[in-house]
């Protein structure tokens, strides 16, 4: 565990430089620990990171690092049955304009890649970029395809997506670079209702072929 | 309740607190107020509690009809309103205060005694304008009610205020300095066209990214962060909460303000200081605000 000033109202805790279970349940105990905790204005989970934004007017990094060393030597709560999210996805066509990209890629028919997206138990790593945004870990090893080498403008709202080993979907209409090979009607962020979103840390998802319409 | 009418809503005029916190771990930055500064001293000016909800105008400002007697301050940069700056000021029933473009920075804001009255969603009044969290930027004919937030008499008009500096933002290393050598320090950038609350983009000398891959992982604000590219971008006050782009540098929170008041085409340049120097500048500051 590393732990630094991002900002002079920041700490990156960092735990090693490779994704995996142990630096994984690292951050998740430590985002669970410290949800809540009066010190903390906000926390930013990553694959092996937590950032932590403070007040400093307030507190100190020293005082903030402390927390987190005493909150990662205590045994945190048993995790929680993790959610199962089941998201109908019409695969291909306009709702996935990278599919046939994605086939060639990995030397697969479309269909196959469908096949086995759609087979694959994703784990919500951790939500982030630009409100709500999914990160995605289990993607099948054989489905990987690099990102766009230059991002769209405007990727859909709801389209789900391969960028690199990881999968994703779009909660808003933004820019993204990932490969876009299907979309969801479901809304995975309502700006009207109060968060939190469809997807949260630690969820496991499911992603249903739907029928073209 | 009383309220006030958007009689033409400016470029972007927006309605803004000091931020809604403790939503980062699901994406959502906090935003608020892009000069905070500015509108907590309107805030104190007007005997309102300093996150009380006011409107931010962005270098075209509104007008606005007063449905009753008010007392307001405009703070940040003057917008030609033709009323005193950094200072109380009592409004009549029927009256219509003008803001024009800007004589200065980017940000115009309008405090007003009690308050904007809109509904808080997930614990702040502040527009996401991006994502459309807590509302949408304002529009001609929208009635903003005036609130209850004030919880003291108003103050005394300020007698000068710190200036903004010329240009030059001061920065805390970031999580990835070592991986840049110190050309972020050489040039001088403009400030894009393309900018907003989201992030400030910069034009200049290229600062050459480290090689290497690295993991996505949180961006605070303020994070200097370099895309391929070489041109930088400062995370601004609706910034994505989690980037893969390395950080050399982070701009401090003392000198969020001359963010907020960074116009495009704006020169910036970056000057290096230690954490305990930001400390001590942001304390500076505050002691100012105290000091209303």
């Amino acid at each position: 565990m590393t732990i630094r000033p991002a900002s002079d109202r920041s700490l990156l805790v960092v735990f090693g430089d490779r994704i995996g279970p142990e630096s994984y349940s690292a951050v998740v105990h430590l985002t669970h620990g410290l949800a809540g905790a009066r010190q903390v204005l906000n926390l930013h989970p990553a694959y092996t990171s937590v950032l932590i934004d403070f007040d400093p007017r307030r507190y100190t990094h020293e005082r903030i690092e402390a927390l987190v060393r005493a909150c990662m030597e205590t045994p945190g709560p048993p995790a929680p049955q993790p959610r199962q999210v089941e998201i109908p996805v019409e695969f291909g066509g306009a709702c996935g304009p990278d599919l046939e990209d994605v086939a060639r890629h990995t030397g697969l028919e479309p269909e196959r890649v469908v096949e086995q997206f759609t087979a694959a138990v994703y784990e919500v790593y951790f939500v982030g970029f630009a409100t709500c945004f999914p990160y995605l870990g289990g993607l099948p090893a054989e489905l990987a395809t690099p990102r766009l080498a230059a991002p769209r403008k405007h990727v859909p709202r709801g389209s789900v997506a391969i960028g690199g080993h990881q999968a994703g979907v779009y909660p808003l209409a933004s820019p993204g670079g990932w490969r876009l090979i299907g979309r969801t009607r479901l809304r995975l962020f309502d700006p009207q209702a109060a968060p939190p979103p469809l997807m949260r840390m630690g969820d496991r998802v499911r992603f249903v072929p739907e029928a073209r319409r | 309740m009383s309220s006030i009418r958007v009689v033409s809503a400016g470029l972007l005029t927006t309605v803004q607190d000091l931020g809604r916190f403790g939503w980062a771990h699901y994406g959502i930055s906090a935003s608020g107020a892009a000069d905070a500064f500015a509108l907590r001293a309107g805030n104190l000016l007007v005997g309102n509690a300093e996150n009380a909800a006011g409107v931010e105008m962005t270098l075209m400002g509104a007008a606005f009809e007063f449905q009753a007697d008010a007392v307001v301050a405009l703070t940040g940069s003057d917008f030609g309103a033709g009323l005193p700056l950094w200072s109380p000021v009592e409004v009549k029933a029927g009256q219509t205060l003008r803001c024009g473009p800007s004589q200065s920075g980017a940000r115009c804001y309008l405090c007003v005694r009690g308050g904007i009255g809109v509904p808080k969603v997930m614990g702040s009044a502040s527009t996401h304008v991006i994502t459309g969290v807590g509302g949408r930027a304002l529009r001609a004919g929208d009635l903003l009610p005036i609130g209850s937030e004030a919880i003291r008499r108003p103050r005394a008009a300020a007698k000068s205020v710190p200036p903004l500096g010329d240009g030059s933002l001061r920065v805390t290393g970031g999580p990835q300095s070592e991986s840049f050598s110190d050309e972020l320090y050489r040039g001088t950038y403009t400030v894009s066209e393309e900018s907003n609350r989201m992030g400030l983009r910069l034009r200049g000398p290229v600062v050459p990214s480290a090689a290497g891959h690295m993991l996505t992982e949180g961006a605070p604000l303020g994070a200097v962060q370099v895309p391929p590219d070489g041109q930088p971008i400062i995370l601004f006050v609706e910034h994505q909460t989690t980037g893969g782009y390395p950080k050399p540098a982070n701009v401090i929170s003392a000198d969020f303000r001359r963010l907020g008041q960074l116009r495009p085409r704006g020169q910036v340049s970056f000057e290096r200081v230690t954490i305990d120097q930001a400390l001590r500048l942001l304390q500076q500051q505050e002691q100012w605000l105290y000091g209303l």
